[in-house]
């Protein structure tokens, strides 16, 4: 899988938490999930576990707590599909 | 000097009718809302129906986003239905969700009697039995808790004042009615939606199967399962939904210029102390007795100003005591009765939200002057023979009804009763 497939499969699976979607509408690898997107932290972990279904693998939790850009996210998953 | 009480919103969710239109439409043609529960006859259940509102799903769809949808349970979907409709009902706009403003002088009691057992049977237990605790995600709790619906309906609303749940079993519904009727009138709050909400789901009705408290004749004809006040009741019929009334300070109502349905004049709760008869399962008929009075002192009506009960009437042997203990509280006979009916013959016993449910019923027909018929009682039992003129088997408009009694009496011997006038345009003259 590209890079670029996983940063559009990310931002689809993020999108339902998303509260400022103008945000998401400029989506760069750059852009922090809390920050910038307005994801509510208390959602962080149905996010982890929605990669987790999505790419079949599984996300440490320190490793989710590393996770802030959207960039971090396709990051951990590339990594985690070798 | 107490302050007045008005209602001016209503919301509902009912396996007969799914908001007001339709819940009227079905009282109106004695529609039940009773179906088949697949999942019941699999697991060896004697009773396999249950009342169970329709099409909520979709309609969820329209009323929340996907992250609220996330964390919204059947009992959520439906308490949180009928709160939005209840708030719009009383002419107030949804507050959109970047609209800082918060209601300081609106708030709500929304109780419940079992909760959310749906999410606890079908996610919580396995997956923490199985050592999957992680996978839970974070929306187990607000779910569980017993004050979840009210919360939830807090933030869709930006609500200031009270927000909480009560729970009283069967009376809750009816006991929230007046516990935001108390708050209003002691000037703490302007505005309360008040009522009950209770989940689908087997587990919450499992408990009442193995009490052998449910209907078990009736599995292949649903519709004909729940027969309050009938000669063949055989126990009651599980049932969920929600219903929602927004009550208003009279002032504040008459300020704004608000569509006013109806007056709360007042009620009583008590409890009768598991004595004279009373148990966790069987009311004291005593404290029933004093329950109903103590309502009409405190609505400052007569007996013979009622002219419809809305009984509790669930289709358990305790039907024929119950219109006996409407009848020596009231002190009326049978040749001058109220009518006397139940609405659990058209959506079986709603639990949390049956008094909830129920008021709407009433404050329906009171604004929209008809009574609905008590369905399922052609065969009147021997013990209330005398009493059969008061129970109307079919839909009957009367536009003169003025002045309904609701009650409530649950689990724990705990009563309540409210009293409901119809409230007309030259009212707001006083």
């Amino acid at each position: 899988m590209t890079r670029e497939e996983i940063f559009e499969k990310v931002v689809e699976i993020v999108k339902p938490y998303v509260k400022n979607q103008e945000a998401l509408e400029g989506v760069t690898e750059d852009t922090n999930i809390l920050q910038d997107l307005k994801v509510n932290s208390a959602r962080l972990v149905d996010v982890i576990l929605a990669f987790e279904d999505e790419f079949d693998i599984e996300v440490e939790d320190e490793d989710a707590d590393a996770v802030n850009t959207v960039g971090d996210a396709v990051e951990l998953i590339q990594s985690k599909l070798g | 000097m107490r302050r007045r009480v008005v209602i001016t919103g209503l919301g509902v969710v009912a396996p007969n009718g799914v908001g007001l239109k339709a819940f009227e439409a079905a009282l109106r043609e004695g529609r039940s809302g009773i179906r088949h529960i697949p999942i019941m006859e699999e697991l060896r259940f004697g009773c396999t129906v249950a009342g169970v509102p329709d099409g909520v799903d979709e309609l969820a769809e329209r009323y929340f986003d996907a992250d609220e949808l996330m964390a919204m349970n059947t009992s959520h979907r439906y308490g949180s239905i009928a709160a939005v409709d209840a708030w719009t009902d009383a002419g107030y706009a949804r507050p959109e969700r970047d609209d800082d403003h918060v209601y300081w002088e609106a708030g709500a009691v929304i109780g419940t009697g079992i909760g959310g057992l749906d999410t606890t049977g079908e996610k919580l237990v396995p997956m923490v039995d199985a050592g999957r605790v992680r996978r839970l995600g974070s929306t187990m709790v607000e779910q569980i808790m017993g004050s979840g619906v009210s919360a939830r309906v807090s933030g869709l609303l930006a609500l200031g004042n009270q927000v909480t749940a009560n729970s009283s079993a069967c009376s809750t519904g009816t006991e929230a009615i007046l516990e935001g009727y108390q708050r209003i009138s002691n000037g703490l709050a302007e505005r309360m939606l008040c009522g009950g909400t209770e989940g689908s789901s087997h587990y919450a009705w499992a408990g009442f199967d193995a009490m052998r408290v449910l209907c078990r004749a009736h599995n292949d004809e649903p519709a004909r399962a729940s027969r309050p006040l009938s000669a063949t009741a055989c126990g009651f019929v599980p049932g969920s939904g929600a219903g929602v009334l927004h009550l208003e300070s009279l002032e504040h109502a008459l300020e704004r210029g608000a569509r006013i349905y109806a007056e709360v004049l007042g009620g009583a709760v008590n409890c009768g102390g598991h004595r004279h008869g009373g148990s966790m399962t069987a009311p004291n008929p005593d404290a029933v007795r004093r329950c109903i009075g103590a309502a009409l002192v405190h609505a400052g009506v007569d007996a013979d100003e009622i002219d419809l009960i809305n009984g509790h009437l669930t289709a358990t042997g305790a039907d024929p005591k119950e219109v006996a203990s409407w009848a020596a509280a009231l002190e009326r006979t049978p040749e001058n009765f109220p009518l006397i009916h139940s609405t659990k013959s058209m959506i079986g016993h709603g639990l949390g939200a049956a008094g909830a449910m129920e008021s709407v019923a009433c404050v329906l027909m009171l604004r929209s002057g008809f009574v609905h018929p008590s369905i399922n009682c052609e065969d009147v039992h021997p013990e209330i023979e005398a009493y059969e003129r008061s129970i109307p088997r079919e839909m009957r408009e009367m536009p003169e009804l003025r002045t309904v009694i609701k009650a409530g009496f649950g689990f724990g011997d705990v009563n309540a009763c409210v009293v409901f006038r119809r409230r007309d345009e030259d009212d707001n003259l006083n």
